[in-house]
Parts: C-alpha cells; sequence; structure tokens
C-alpha cells in the first residue's frame, strides 16, 4: 500500500495532471516542429550531399559529421547561454527546437541519402533516356521509391526527437518532464515523475511498434 | 555530316581503358540498324553514348537530326527525340504500368492527363498488354514488361529507338512476343537501333548489321552479306561461334 501511496498517489495525480498536460501539449508541439523541419533540412541535406558541385557537397558532408558528432545536450546550452553573447537570444522553444532540428536534420540526410543510393541505377537511367529533367526525375520516380525505404529508420529517428525533447527542460522550457519534476517537488511525492514516464510510453510504444512492424514487412517483401 | 545520327570518331574511356576507339558511323532516318559482337566489345557503351548516358571524348561528335548531343539545353531535345529500351526493363515499380507510359510525356511534353491517358491506351493496346494497363509491372511477366518498355519509350514520339539487348534478360518462350513487337515497329519508319544476339531477328529485319569487337568496328553490310558471307576473320569467327551452338 505504501507503494502506491508513493508512486501512484490518486491524490497527488488528480491535483497536478493539468499542469502535466499543459507540459505534454508543448513536448508535442516541439517534437513535431522539430521533426518537420529536421526532415526538410535533411532532405535538401542530402540532396546536396549527392548532387551539389564537389565543394558545396564537401560543405554538406562537414555539417553531417559534425552535428551527429555533438551532444544535443551540449548544443541546446551553446544555443541558450552562449548565443545571447552575440545578440541571439531565443525562448527556451525556440532554442530547443534550432538545437533539435540541427540535428537530426544532419541523422535524417544519412537516411535520405541512403534511401536515394539504394535506387537501382536502371531508374535514373530510365528517367533520363525520357527526357526527364533532374526535378521530374527526383519528385516522380525516385523520391516516392526512396520513401517507402526510409520510413522506418525515418519514423526510429523522429522517436528520438521525441524523446530528446526532454532535454529542453534543462533550459526551463515547460515540457512534460519540466512540469512533472515541478509537480513533484509541489506534492513532495514522486507520482507526477512516473505519470510522465508512462505519457512518454503511451505516446512513443505505438510508433515503435510500427517501426518493428514495417521493417518487418520490408524484410519479408525483399526479393 | 550526313546521317540523321551520325557519329564521328567516337571516343570513350573508363579509366585508362579504352572502351571506344574511335567510331564513325552514319544511319539514315528511318534506317534498322542491329549491331552485333562479343561481349565487352562496346555494343552497349556505344548506344548509350547517343543519348548521353554515357559521357564521351571531347573531340568525339555525335548529332542526332541536326542537334549535337552534348550536355545542356541540346541534351535534354535529343533525350526527348530519342527513347531507349533496357535489357532489365526498367520500369518504374512505384506506378501503374499506364502510369509508366504516362509520366515522360505529361512532364516532358506538356500533354494534359486527358491526352496522357489516351496515348498510353493506345500505345499499350498496341503492344498488346491493354488489360494490365492498371496493374502495377511487378506483376507482369518479363515479355510484359519489356512490352510496357517499349510503349514508354514510344509515349515520347520518338525518332530515334535505341534498344539495348532488349529479349536478353526474357525466358526463352517471352522472346518472340517482344520481337513481334520490335518488327512492327521497324515498319513504321522509326529508327532503330537494336543491340541483339537474335540473329534470326537481326536477318530478318535489319536493313544493315554492324559487328563490333573489341571497341571497334569491324564489318558493317545488309544482313545477308554479313551474316552469309562475312570477310573479316573476327566476324566470322563470331558468327560461326553463335549461330552452330
Ligand atoms: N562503368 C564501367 N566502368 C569500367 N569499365 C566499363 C564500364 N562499363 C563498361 N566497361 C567496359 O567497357 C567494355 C565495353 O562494355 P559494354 O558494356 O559496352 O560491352 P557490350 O558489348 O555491351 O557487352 P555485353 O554483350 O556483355 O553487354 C567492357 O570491357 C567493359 O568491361
Ligand atoms: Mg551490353
Amino acid at each position: 500500500m505504501e507503494i502506491i501511496d508513493t508512486f501512484f498517489n490518486v491524490e497527488v495525480l488528480l491535483r497536478t495532471y493539468p499542469l502535466m498536460l499543459k507540459g505534454l501539449w508543448i513536448t508535442i508541439k516541439l517534437g513535431v516542429v522539430s521533426i518537420i523541419a529536421g526532415l526538410a533540412l535533411g532532405l535538401v541535406l542530402a540532396l546536396i550531399r549527392l548532387y551539389a558541385a564537389p565543394p558545396v557537397q564537401l560543405l554538406a558532408r562537414i555539417y553531417i559529421d559534425v552535428f551527429r558528432s555533438l551532444p544535443l545536450l551540449v548544443l541546446l546550452i551553446i544555443v541558450y547561454y552562449a548565443l545571447p553573447f552575440v545578440g541571439i537570444s531565443m525562448s527556451s522553444f525556440w532554442s530547443a527546437m534550432l538545437a533539435l532540428t540541427l540535428v537530426s536534420g544532419a541523422y535524417m540526410a544519412e537516411i535520405f541519402r541512403a534511401g536515394i543510393q539504394a535506387i537501382p541505377k536502371g531508374q535514373f537511367e530510365a528517367s533520363q533516356a525520357l527526357g526527364l529533367g533532374y526535378r521530374h526525375m527526383m519528385v516522380d520516380v525516385i523520391l516516392p521509391q526512396a520513401v517507402k525505404i526510409v520510413i522506418p529508420p525515418l519514423t526510429n529517428n523522429s522517436i528520438n526527437v521525441v524523446k530528446d525533447t526532454a532535454l529542453a527542460s534543462v533550459v526551463a522550457m515547460p515540457d512534460l518532464l519540466k512540469q512533472a519534476t515541478q509537480a513533484q517537488a509541489l506534492a513532495a511525492n514522486p507520482s507526477p515523475l512516473i505519470l510522465a514516464a508512462a505519457i512518454y510510453v503511451a505516446i512513443l510504444w505505438p510508433l515503435v511498434a510500427a517501426v518493428s512492424r514495417m521493417e518487418r514487412r520490408l524484410g519479408a517483401g525483399e526479393r | 555530316m550526313d546521317g540523321f545520327v551520325s557519329i564521328r570518331n567516337l571516343k570513350k574511356f573508363y579509366g585508362e581503358f579504352c572502351a571506344l576507339k574511335g567510331i564513325n558511323l552514319d544511319i539514315a532516318e528511318g534506317e534498322v540498324i542491329c549491331i552485333v559482337g562479343p561481349s565487352g566489345s562496346g555494343k552497349s557503351t556505344l548506344i548509350r553514348c547517343i543519348n548521353r548516358l554515357e559521357g564521351f571524348e571531347d573531340t568525339s561528335e555525335i548529332v542526332v537530326d541536326g542537334i549535337p548531343v552534348m550536355p545542356g539545353k541540346s541534351l535534354a531535345k535529343v533525350r526527348a527525340e530519342v527513347g531507349m529500351v533496357f535489357q532489365s526493363f526498367n520500369l518504374f515499380p512505384h506506378l501503374t504500368v499506364r502510369r509508366n507510359v504516362m509520366l515522360a510525356p505529361s512532364r516532358v511534353r506538356g500533354l494534359s492527363t486527358t491526352e496522357a491517358t489516351d496515348r498510353a491506351n493506345f500505345l499499350l493496346e498496341r503492344v498488346g498488354i491493354s488489360e494490365q494497363a492498371d496493374k502495377y509491372p511487378e506483376h507482369l511477366s518479363g515479355g510484359q514488361q519489356q512490352r510496357v518498355a517499349i510503349a514508354r519509350a514510344l509515349a515520347m514520339e520518338p525518332r530515334v529507338m535505341l534498344f539495348d539487348e532488349p529479349t536478353s534478360a526474357l525466358d526463352p518462350e517471352m522472346v518472340g512476343e517482344v520481337l513481334d513487337v520490335m518488327k512492327d515497329l521497324a515498319g513504321t519508319g522509326v529508327t532503330m537501333i537494336v543491340v541483339t544476339h537474335e540473329m534470326g531477328f537481326a536477318r530478318q529485319v535489319a536493313d544493315r548489321v554492324i559487328f563490333m569487337d573489341g571497341g571497334e568496328v569491324i564489318e558493317t553490310g545488309k544482313p545477308d552479306e554479313i551474316f552469309s558471307n562475312p570477310q573479316e576473320p573476327r566476324t566470322q569467327n563470331f558468327l560461326s561461334a553463335v549461330l552452330n551452338h
């Protein structure tokens, strides 16, 4: 009984859940915005990395490698605490969004690149032989096929982005985790933390399961 | 520069390796050419240079219907005029058969959806695939896929059609249906350049046969001349090897 009162205290949960819902909403908003921006950045980076003039390609490669090596928390703290010294200061939400996008864009770029490179050479040649220009070749032929291949890894990466939004509580953003820690302090009871954990799992478990399903299907469909 | 397709001093290197050693060739409008020769002789490389899927030396020159095959704007024009059929079909797997045929005319020629649909239906009928128009390529047999690929190329109304061993990937029982479509096509006045190991087809349909070996054109002539009375020893060896096995 003591365990239930400590970790699943109904009275505390009822008192604090409106706060938690607010936090959840911010977590979702931050996750979705960062994922969308990261996808766009990743696609552009992948196309540059594959098809731009060699010096520009190199820049994209350096970007991708640097931002995959940089710990997200370090970048986030730099954006939030260091950029104001050069006159750029952003709210905690936009700082977190920027850091998440810059890093996830680098990972998404590698995923898109692998997806495009997995398309057989014959598809490019058939498009060119038909007279399709670069844009139509990519939009009508290559990317629709690449997307099928990259959806599972992109979903994986998106799951990571949502999980990493929790880091934003470090820069005082009132996301789900931050609200939970505050509620815990307020109520002097850890139940809100357990609830927060349960909410993360409840949101992301379906996505994790979906990735497994897709990977199984793709694996089975392979010739 | 007399040919409808005119090839001058065509040289192609892969690194140090010289795959084409200065080919000269003039092809008249409406002519049906079959290119034969041993594996690695440069047949594919030669026809892939015609629509510049392979680049070539700056000193070489290819002109199609008066348009130089050079990178840039004119290349788009050349590619719109030159259709190509590949050994491995290369249909777009995410599009239905009909959409495969419609794509290039709508995107490159600017046809409306109705016009492109009509054209696709007409061409699929012509190659005998109209029942399969709404299926995806993977659900068709190899012979059917290759006929779709021919229809897809024809949808651009090309003046020149390039074929790179169009029947080599097919099960033997499907070779005939594809060759039949190509025979019909040969009667329509489109210029055809066909790399093939089907000597019967070359003999029956070609206006001219070109024998290549080691990146060079060794001998060229009417099918009768080449098949019945080859002059060059290399041609004789090749033909006796392929015809007697
Ligand atoms: N991408 C490439 N890189 C290096 N060498 C190549 C490449 N493509 C072709 N070659 C070489 O160029 C030569 C001509 O090749 P090509 O494919 O044109 O021959 P082919 O006559 O079409 O032969 P096949 O009947 O086997 O198709 C071969 O020796 C081949 O190894
Ligand atoms: Mg070949």
